[in-house]
């Protein structure tokens, strides 16, 4: 340690940047821009993806039971009802819970327009919500034809939490069946879902009656304490027949967000807007350390004629990009927080920061600067010390 | 021993209908500690030779041998490493802009092998005194004069404790009277160092300077006059 300081040189790489703060401050604004522009869009696509299950995330479950044939919260299919009760065979699931999950026609008792409405039905005594706010709301569901609405959701569906609050009686069909709001819940919508609204499954059933009646789209199961996910989700599964896919909670978050990510374009969007970002951010710095070079050609070649190794003038400018990267990228993590911020506080989107996308936007940054350091690099050569008397 | 020994060196510029010969059969030596002044006319290849004997060129015919080094034939990575050797001044006095006189003077000393930092600078700061310029260590070149900025450069090469000093024009940029004065300063530091100088000039006022002075016309060195 002792031996690297006292062999330190003169910090040529911060000497050059730091005595022309124009063009400092010009590569840095780039470099920040960029570093912004990934931050927001990984942000919002991780945002939308997040967005995509909170319902998900409402249920106080270990394992979930979907049928295999679900592609997606707003195509959920059902499965026999008896295979959750099978489960109950196995020593370390405690408790189950059947829910049905699936898209309704809401008329707006306003414009009387009819739009589709993710609906939950379970059982109101035993609801397994992970918010104790929540369970104690279903309460009001064990009467037939109340729903709880989701006052988040969009305004086509009505001012239904206003005139709620305001204390009338909102009520509206569901598929020609009368239904009344008895109470609200903030919840959010989603890429699949403009609206939610939770009922019980007797409810759920009279409003769809297509439905077969021993079929049930998500079977909740809860274990013991102690036991371990995986190896119950394996044993179950060998149980199990093949009309049912057995999940661990996170697996069944999983499967929703690979649904939007793979099976949609959202994510390339939003990934090809960040790598614009890189591109951008490349050029700025690029043009900024190759004209760095360019000015300072004569210099490098009269270090050259010294008898400076070219390694260590490749060094310069490979360092000149490194202290950019970590220069811009400190702007560019305090305004993706202070417009993260701004997004949740507008848009009630989750976006927020974290480590991950710190990480990879800060890598990001710094490939960009290195590559375009080892581009600029390429105009050293061009230093001839021969011409420099 | 002898600093510098060429013998039957030519040199030529471009290639086929384009080949112009600058340096033609060129025999000469310097011994360690001679301070030797070059002339000639424009064109006549003062330059280019100065750029072979300082191991900025690769010797195209003949032999040069410079501190003990052959450099016919050295490639690029041993002639960088004859340059560490040799000290260079240069006609514009070629300092870096963005460094301080006392870290331009520094980047001389830090060729300096197995030196801390410490040390390397305190030799930066005494090659700066002893060109007088201890009260401008921290300016930038931008600030000091056409005089002061050729003593930095002095300085420079002088920090890295070359055995051989090569100077094109070192005086062109500078009046007369400071002219003058940094030859001798060039002159009497580089005796003290007991290191070899050859100097390449147009400037008649300063020829008493030189123990000896090669005159050179078109490519070839003219016999001594006595
Ligand atoms: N890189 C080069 N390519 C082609 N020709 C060159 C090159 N460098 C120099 N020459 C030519 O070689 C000849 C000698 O040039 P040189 O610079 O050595 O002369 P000089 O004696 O230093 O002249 P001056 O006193 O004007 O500096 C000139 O005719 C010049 O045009
Ligand atoms: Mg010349």
């Amino acid at each position: 340690m002792r031996n690297l300081w006292q062999g330190r040189k003169i910090p040529l790489s911060w000497l050059l940047l730091s005595r022309q703060p124009v063009r400092l401050l010009v590569a840095l604004a780039g470099i920040s821009f960029a570093g912004i522009l990934m931050f927001m869009q990984l942000g919002f696509r991780d945002g939308l993806f997040d967005a995509s299950v909170t319902v998900h995330r409402l249920f106080d479950a270990d394992l979930v039971l979907i049928s295999p044939r679900s592609a997606s919260s707003i195509r959920m299919a059902g499965f026999p009802r008896r295979r959750l009760v099978q489960t109950l065979a196995d020593p370390d699931v405690e408790g189950v819970s059947p829910v049905h999950w699936g898209l309704m026609l809401w008329r707006n008792p306003e414009t009387r327009l009819n739009r589709a409405i993710l609906a939950l039905g379970f059982n109101p005594d035993d609801p397994f919500f992970l918010d104790p706010g929540l369970s104690q709301k279903t309460e009001v569901l064990k009467q037939k034809g109340r729903i709880l609405f989701d006052q988040l959701s969009r305004p086509e569906f009505g001012p239904i939490a206003d005139w709620y609050r305001e204390g009338r009686t909102v009520e509206t069909e569901i598929a020609g069946n009368r239904i009344r709001v008895e109470g609200l819940v903030s919840l959010g919508t989603s890429f699949g879902a403009d609206g939610n609204l939770l009922t019980s499954t007797e409810t759920f059933l009279d409003l769809s009656p297509q439905k077969p009646r021993g079929s049930i789209e998500v079977g909740l199961i809860r274990l013991r304490p102690g036991s371990d996910p995986q190896q119950v989700v394996e044993r179950l599964q060998l149980r199990l027949p093949d009309d049912v896919k057995v999940l661990t909670k996170q697996g069944f978050i999983e499967f929703e967000k690979n649904y939007w990510k793979s099976g949609t374009s959202i994510g390339f969007i939003f990934t090809l807007g960040a790598a614009m970002g890189f591109v951008v951010g490349c050029v700025i710095v690029y043009q900024v350390l190759y004209t760095d070079v360019s000015d300072h050609l004569p210099e490098y070649a009269t270090l050259m004629a010294m008898g400076h190794r070219l390694s260590h003038l490749l060094g310069v400018v490979v360092r000149e990009g490194f202290y950019l990267a970590v220069m811009g990228y400190v702007p560019a993590y305090l305004a993706g927080q202070g417009l993260y911020w701004f997004v949740r506080d507008a848009t009630s989107l989750p976006v927020g920061m974290n480590a991950t996308r710190a990480l990879t936007v800060g890598g990001m940054i710094l490939v960009m600067c290195m590559l375009s350091a080892l581009l600029a690099m390429r105009r050293l050569v061009d230093a001839d010390p021969a011409e420099i008397f | 021993m002898a600093a510098v020994e060429i013998d039957s060196l030519s040199h030529a510029f471009g290639q086929g209908d384009m080949l112009r010969t600058v340096l033609q059969n060129i025999s000469l030596r310097i011994d360690s500690g001679e301070v030797v002044l070059l002339t000639g006319p424009s064109g006549c290849g003062k330059t280019t030779l100065l750029t072979l004997i300082g191991a900025l060129r690769t010797v195209q015919q003949g032999r040069v041998n410079v501190l003990g080094e052959r450099l016919d034939g050295a490639g690029r990575r041993r002639r960088q490493q004859v340059r560490r050797r040799i000290g260079m001044i240069f006609q514009g006095h070629n300092l870096l802009r963005c460094l301080t006189a006392e870290q331009n003077v520094q980047m001389g000393a830090d060729l300096l092998p197995g030196l801390g930092y410490r040390a390397r600078r305190d030799e930066a700061r005494h090659w700066l005194r002893s060109v007088g310029l201890e009260d401008q260590m921290g300016k930038l070149p931008h600030d000091l004069s056409g005089g002061q900025k050729q003593r930095v450069a002095i300085a420079r090469a002088l920090a890295a404790h070359p055995q051989l000093l090569l100077a094109d024009e070192p005086t062109a940029a500078l009046d007369g009277a400071t002219g003058r004065e940094v030859v001798e300063l060039l002159r009497r530091l580089a005796r003290e160092q007991d290191c070899a100088v050859l100097i390449v000039t147009h400037d008649p006022r300063i020829l008493d300077v030189a123990d000896r002075i090669l005159r050179m016309e078109d490519g070839s060195l003219l016999p001594p006059v006595e």
